[in-house]
């Protein structure tokens, strides 16, 4: 069935579009844009230096009701994370992605904090991750799926932290997408998150934590970015 | 009505139904102001909203005119990634693709992301026949699942339903809490969905989602949604089952970057929605998490011939909403009275391609011509102009009723000779500047009862516009 409809479609659609014989060119017109993928209007909010899209990124991540904690290094991060649970009455248990970049912070030094590896479990209160990128433009954070980043720890928790660093902070979705080519494959899943879970289906007045996480807590990182770099 | 039972002839009387629905006149006036503000707001911030309009509209352009090239792209990345792809020419056929994944995965529930072409091809009501329980999990559509209505908005399908009712449905519902739990407030009834639901996900064999888009150049599908609900669906059960139509691809991931641009500022008035997630292909190697096949099923059911017509600009549309949260039309009497799945001045340009112009003919008549969908659509989509396309088909092919027809034809007669349409004019106005003279306006009239119903008619004044202009030897008066 599906063979017969498929050229049944493809067919109709041959038909309809009528290149009339200039198939050839139409063929080159396609490939063409498919491989030099050529970018549209960027706004011009996107093109600014990296302190100045920080401050962006931070002010329309908080206009969606995210939190961000601005650290100065990466041996601040435990705390910030240990602090936000505190501060939300969340338990201080953690599901943490099994990503090699996350070990490289002291977690050491906040013995409270009990850290387990791994995906998602319907229980997890909160969940910690790093990000591939992030997009001041809108404040979204594009987190790429792989063994060390699980799908599932971006949408089961109450609370979703995502550590990022300021390198990582790109103007325009197009920058982040570059660095994703650079890495050879496209992930199996990229989320691009801009705050907390949200809808407004009950009397279009808008409400937090519907399916998704009631919570994006974002750890963001200023400073020397070595000693928690991986290699994305 | 359902997707296979369109109520579209019936438009007259469903609008009379819907503007003695109080509860639903409510819901409009809130959603009117809402979307209307909201965009106009996310619209004011964004500087480059208009080119990226026209930007988006070239991309889709291009799309069309490359349509089976783009699509055999698509198809080829899909494949490569260990994917599947199933063509289906009509509803029929996207069913029973769907039902054979189902079965082949043994499937008892599958949960569902947001959809317009599940709605399209009726799933639910085809999986439960077939003894697997779909469930909605987007929350207007869980609701409206309950209450067993089509969504009356595209993205705000529960817009109509009031919190009470909610409650209501939920205490009727979700008979395993305590009967006597009160459900006032919405942040409650959030709670409940998301316990009740969460499970759902969880115990899921398949879940189907719609897409926002296809990629030709990496093979993805893309979802936009703000609940998280689309990722649960997509992410937890064993297959994913993707819902497209096939003017949904776009080259590349820029390509759908700009239109996202103008996506959500012109649905929500949001600047992004919270998720926007890109699949592609089944789970990978040493993955923790992810469905471990991943389907596509690509649907025609008309649009292919549409493609090369007048009305190919309809299939630009991405479903945002705009030109339904802007009609004048709609803001009267809400999306359940067009009487099938589309709603609005889309619907009434869709309708009539997909399900024929004798079910859903009526629909194009119903627009002022305003233009206000026109004005916002983020597509550049000429409405109105399809509209006028669709009035003429119907006309053509005599679906119009007779006194229509007789009407215009009478018009179209005396409009083609004009002192005859001077003489026709100059009397009745006469006649009725006479009778009027004393009162000003008439409250009721011989043969113009549709309007003295509700209003009184406002009697002439004085000449007729011709007769005036051509007192003034058909020139302007000198301004100021």
């Amino acid at each position: 069935m599906t063979r017969d409809s498929r050229d049944s479609v493809l067919g109709a659609l041959r038909g309809a579009v009528r290149r009339d014989g200039d198939d050839a060119a139409a063929r080159q017109a396609v490939e063409s844009r498919l491989q030099r993928h050529p970018r549209g209007t960027v706004p011009a909010r996107c093109d600014r230096d990296r302190e100045v899209l920080a401050g962006l990124f931070v002010e329309q991540a908080t206009a969606v009701d995210a939190t961000v904690a601005r650290v100065t290094g990466p041996a601040d991060v435990p705390a910030a994370v240990a602090d936000y649970l505190k501060a939300g009455n969340l338990p201080s248990t953690v599901r943490m992605a099994p990503d090699e970049a996350l070990d490289s912070y002291p977690w050491g030094r906040v013995p409270t904090l009990e850290i387990e590896r791994g995906r998602a479990r319907p229980e997890d209160a909160a969940t910690v991750t790093g990000a591939f990128a992030a997009v001041a433009e809108t404040g979204t954070l594009m987190l790429a799926s792989g063994p060390d980043s699980p799908t599932t720890l971006n949408f089961l928790p109450e609370a979703h932290i995502v550590v990022l660093h300021k390198d990582r902070l790109v103007g325009a979705y197009e920058e982040a997408w570059d660095r994703l080519r650079a890495t050879g494959r496209m992930p199996r899943a990229v989320n691009l998150v801009t705050g907390p879970s949200r809808t407004a289906d009950i009397e279009q007045t808008l409400q937090l934590g519907i399916h998704g996480p009631r919570r994006l807590h974002i750890v963001l990182v200023e400073g020397d970015s070595t000693a928690a770099e991986s290699d994305g | 009505m359902s997707a296979l039972h369109p109520t579209s002839r019936d438009f007259k009387a469903n609008v009379r139904k819907a503007m003695a629905d109080e509860t639903l006149q409510k819901g409009l006036a809130t959603a009117k102001l809402g979307f209307r503000n909201r965009r106009a707001a996310a619209v004011a911030r964004l500087p480059e909203f208009d080119s990226l309009r026209d930007e988006a509209r070239d991309i889709k352009n291009h799309v069309l005119a490359h349509l089976d090239l783009y699509l055999e792209a698509f198809e080829k990345r899909v494949t490569e990634q260990g994917g599947h792809v199933h063509w289906a020419r009509d509803a029929a056929e996207a069913r029973d693709a769907v039902l054979a994944i189902c079965r082949a995965a043994g499937a008892r529930t599958v949960t569902k992301g947001k959809s317009m072409i599940s709605e399209e091809i009726a799933l639910n009501d085809f999986l439960q026949d077939n003894g697997i329980e779909p469930v909605e999990t987007d929350l207007g559509e869980y609701i409206i699942q309950l209450r067993h209505e089509p969504p009356s908005h595209i993205i705000a399908p529960a817009f109509h339903v009031m919190k009470e009712q909610v409650s209501d449905i939920f205490h009727a519902t979700h008979t395993q809490f305590d009967p006597e739990r009160r459900l006032d407030d919405a942040r409650q009834i959030l709670d409940e969905a998301r316990a009740v639901l969460r499970d759902r996900f969880l115990a899921a064999d398949v879940g189907i989602t719609g897409a926002n888009f296809l990629i030709a150049e990496t093979g993805s599908t893309v979802i936009v949604t703000n609940e998280g609900n689309g990722d649960l669906t997509q992410t937890l059960p064993r297959v994913h089952v993707v819902l497209a139509s096939l003017e949904k691809v776009v080259p590349t991931l820029e390509d759908a970057t700009t239109i996202l641009r103008v996506l959500a500022r012109s649905a929500t008035g949001q600047e992004f929605s919270s998720y926007t997630t890109f699949s592609t292909g089944p789970r990978r190697g040493e993955d923790l998490d992810g469905p471990e096949e991943f389907h596509v099923v690509l649907l025609d059911n008309g649009r292919s011939k549409m493609v090369g017509t007048e009305m190919q600009d309809v299939l630009r549309c991405i479903r945002c909403g705009a030109c339904m949260n802007h009609c004048p039309v709609f803001g009267v009497i809400g999306g359940h009275a067009y009487g099938w799945v589309y709603p609005g001045p889309i619907g009434a340009v869709l309708s009539p391609s997909l399900i024929g112009i004798g079910e859903a003919g009526h629909l194009p008549n119903a627009s002022t011509f305003c233009g206000r969908c026109e004005e916002v659509c983020p597509m550049r989509i000429p409405l109105p102009k399809l509209m006028r396309h669709l009035r003429e088909r119907e006309y053509e092919a005599r679906l119009s009723p007779a006194a229509v027809r007789w009407g215009l034809g009478a018009w179209a007669f005396l409009a083609k000779r004009p002192a005859l349409y001077r003489l026709a004019t100059r009397i009745p106005m006469r006649l009725l500047g006479a009778l009027g003279r004393r009162r000003g306006r008439f409250g009721s009239l011989p043969l113009a009862g549709g309007w003295t119903a509700s209003r009184d008619l406002p009697a002439p004044q004085g000449p007729t516009f011709q007769d005036l202009w051509q007192r003034r030897g058909g020139r302007r008066e000198a301004s100021r």
